[in-house]
């Protein structure tokens, strides 16, 4: 109907939707929508009893997109930044703004050298990481890893092997290193 | 207290932690007795979404009991049983005050694109979220409500995003009595999303995705008719065949960055970073739709460029709308919803997973073993 003028007709009628699915058109009046208007102005709709809200103390030097005029008054406290990760993240805020390519990509670097360095240093703690529990790969074992994947013509099934790829690189890096350096070593003894 | 940490992609354990504190006198610390793992979490899980630190804890999807609540705090008190939309925002801003809650100038330090989210990134403002014993909440006067007596904690916490958006998803397509409506993506949002759209009048309502349990579901939920793209070539095809070679009038994506089907994207995206989120379901939705129709996009992309069809939605004239759900505002008309028997979240919860099983739970979602749709995570001391 395309190349006619008609709208093509729908296989059912508004009765038989109204029949067959509860509430059909309960909400047939675009102008009742929670959310139309888009944009209406009402301050203080929720309870909010100031116009510009007190400000959160804040205890180190908060990292903010320089987008921001100041440190907003209400922030987050997880993981303030630290080491090597944290110097790339400060400069990405500090340098770059939202806008610029150069920002993200710092930031994601910044997440991979903290990914590392967390998972060297918790070596050194009782509580080394464990690719074995943190991945929860066991769940294969519980809820049928199999069965959920065979004949059942996922398009994710393609990628999962990189997944694995992603997950066990540093253990295959630091396995391959330790290896050669235990060669490197006893061949050095057997000279 | 114990709290899901994040270790780096596709790694996650429960360790103990500090527990939150009162940091500005209008937080309230909150006792979590439910939490969900999100799709949008994967993004997060699969190390996706820039400056995600490791040590912190996710969960934007969360209800409980108010513990403690800091000295400005007047319409909360201890013992109150509340749910918290996964937005933070201050109530009074130019944003809020427009309705944006979702939008919020006053909470995010580390972005202005994006508001506060709880447990997603320092992208978001750096919050802790709450797959964790107790969580800390900005703006207690503002964003929780007082759980009404009638309903239960799981439907609670399936409105504080994924049924909310999903609602909101169909909202954006601007549906009239009628329409021909596709969704990309039956997760629980897009299974929201389809159930909505005939709320609001939809004539046809076709849901599309790659596992055959979800659109099982879909046909269950939300009465949609649905296809299997991998079991077609073309999927744009697919839909122009079906629609009279002319197009549905409103596409929904709800899948978002984490989107399955093109090994290409889903490489320079998921995998090098080069995308801000593997576009494919969206740019399916532009080549499906009508000439001078809308897209609706909630799914969830990063902040990271994504290679998109502009050209196409220019020259089709299509009207593109998108947001993160500003989840309060559509509290109120969900709750007689549900209350009327017209949507029933709970049947979308699959797996309830222990807090001390939660990589197992990431692991059973992210890969989707055992029909999983939604998983709550309850916390030991719930
Ligand atoms: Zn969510
Ligand atoms: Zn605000």
């Amino acid at each position: 109907m395309a190349y006619t003028p008609d709208r093509p007709p729908l296989p059912e009628s508004p009765e038989e939707l109204r029949a067959r699915i509860p509430g059909w058109g309960a909400d047939l009046d675009p102008a009742d929508r929670p959310a139309v208007p888009k944009e209406v102005y009402d301050p203080h709709p929720y309870g909010a009893v100031w116009d510009f809200p007190e400000r959160q103390p804040e205890h180190w030097p908060r990292e903010r997109s320089i987008e921001h005029a100041f440190l907003t008054p209400v922030f987050g406290t997880s993981c303030p930044p630290r080491g090597v990760s944290g110097a790339i993240r400060k400069f990405a805020y500090r340098r770059y703004s939202e806008g610029r390519a150069a920002h993200w990509l710092l930031l994601v670097g910044a997440d991979r050298v903290d990914t590392l360095g967390s998972t060297l240093r918790s070596f050194a703690t009782r509580h080394p990481d464990n690719p074995i529990t943190e991945t929860g790969i066991l769940a294969e074992f519980k809820h049928h890893g199999i069965r959920s994947r065979r004949g059942q013509k996922r398009a994710d099934l393609v990628h999962q092997p990189l997944d694995l790829v992603i997950v066990s690189w540093p253990w295959i890096a630091a396995g391959v290193l330790g290896f050669r350096t235990v060669r490197r070593l006893s061949r050095r003894v057997k000279r | 207290m114990r709290a899901m940490v994040y270790r780096g992609p596709y790694r996650v354990r429960v360790e103990e932690k500090e527990a939150p504190r009162i940091e500005h006198p209008n937080d309230a610390i909150v006792r979590v007795t439910r939490a969900a793992i999100c799709g949008s979490d994967l993004h997060l899980y699969h190390g996706m979404m820039p400056d995600t630190r490791v040590g912190m804890t996710f969960g934007h999807e969360f209800v409980g009991v108010v513990d403690q609540v800091g000295p400005s705090v007047r319409t909360l008190r201890p013992g109150d049983r509340v749910m918290v939309p996964f937005n933070i925002f201050c109530g009074t801003c130019y944003f809020c005050a427009r309705g944006l809650y979702a939008n919020c100038h006053n909470v995010n330090p580390n972005a202005t694109a994006v508001g506060g989210i709880y447990g997603y990134s320092h992208t978001c403002g750096g919050y802790d979220g709450g797959q964790a014993e107790y969580v800390r909440v900005p703006f207690a006067d503002v964003g929780p409500s007082v759980i009404p007596e009638w309903m239960d904690d799981d439907t609670a916490v399936l409105l504080t995003d994924a049924v909310a958006t999903g609602y909101f998803g169909a909202q954006l397509g601007d549906i009239t009595e009628g329409d021909v409506v596709v969704v990309f993506g039956a997760g629980p949002v897009g299974l929201t999303a389809a159930a909505s759209a005939w709320l609001m009048g939809a004539g046809r309502v076709i849901v599309i995705d790659h596992l055959e349990y979800r659109l099982a579901k879909a046909r269950s939920f939300a009465h949609a008719e649905t296809y299997n793209f991998s079991e077609h070539a073309d999927v744009v095809v697919l839909l122009k065949k079906l629609t009279d070679h002319r197009g549905a009038d409103v596409a929904i994506d709800a899948v978002g960055a984490e989107a399955d089907g093109n090994l290409l994207q889903h490489v320079t995206s998921a995998k090098l970073k080069l995308q801000g989120g593997s576009p494919i379901a969206l740019n399916w939705a532009i080549d499906s739709v009508r000439k001078g129709g809308t897209v609706s996009v909630m799914g969830a992309y990063g902040p990271i460029f994504s290679a998109v069809k502009f050209g196409d939605a220019m020259n089709k004239g299509l009207t593109l709308r998108m947001n993160q759900c500003p989840v309060k505002r559509q509290w109120p008309r969900l709750f007689e919803h549900i209350r009327n028997g017209y949507l029933k979240p709970t049947e979308l919860i699959t797996h309830r997973v222990p807090l001390e099983h939660i990589a197992e739970g990431y692991h059973l979602f992210s890969a989707k073993l055992d029909g999983c749709i939604k998983p709550l995570i309850v916390p030991t001391a719930a």
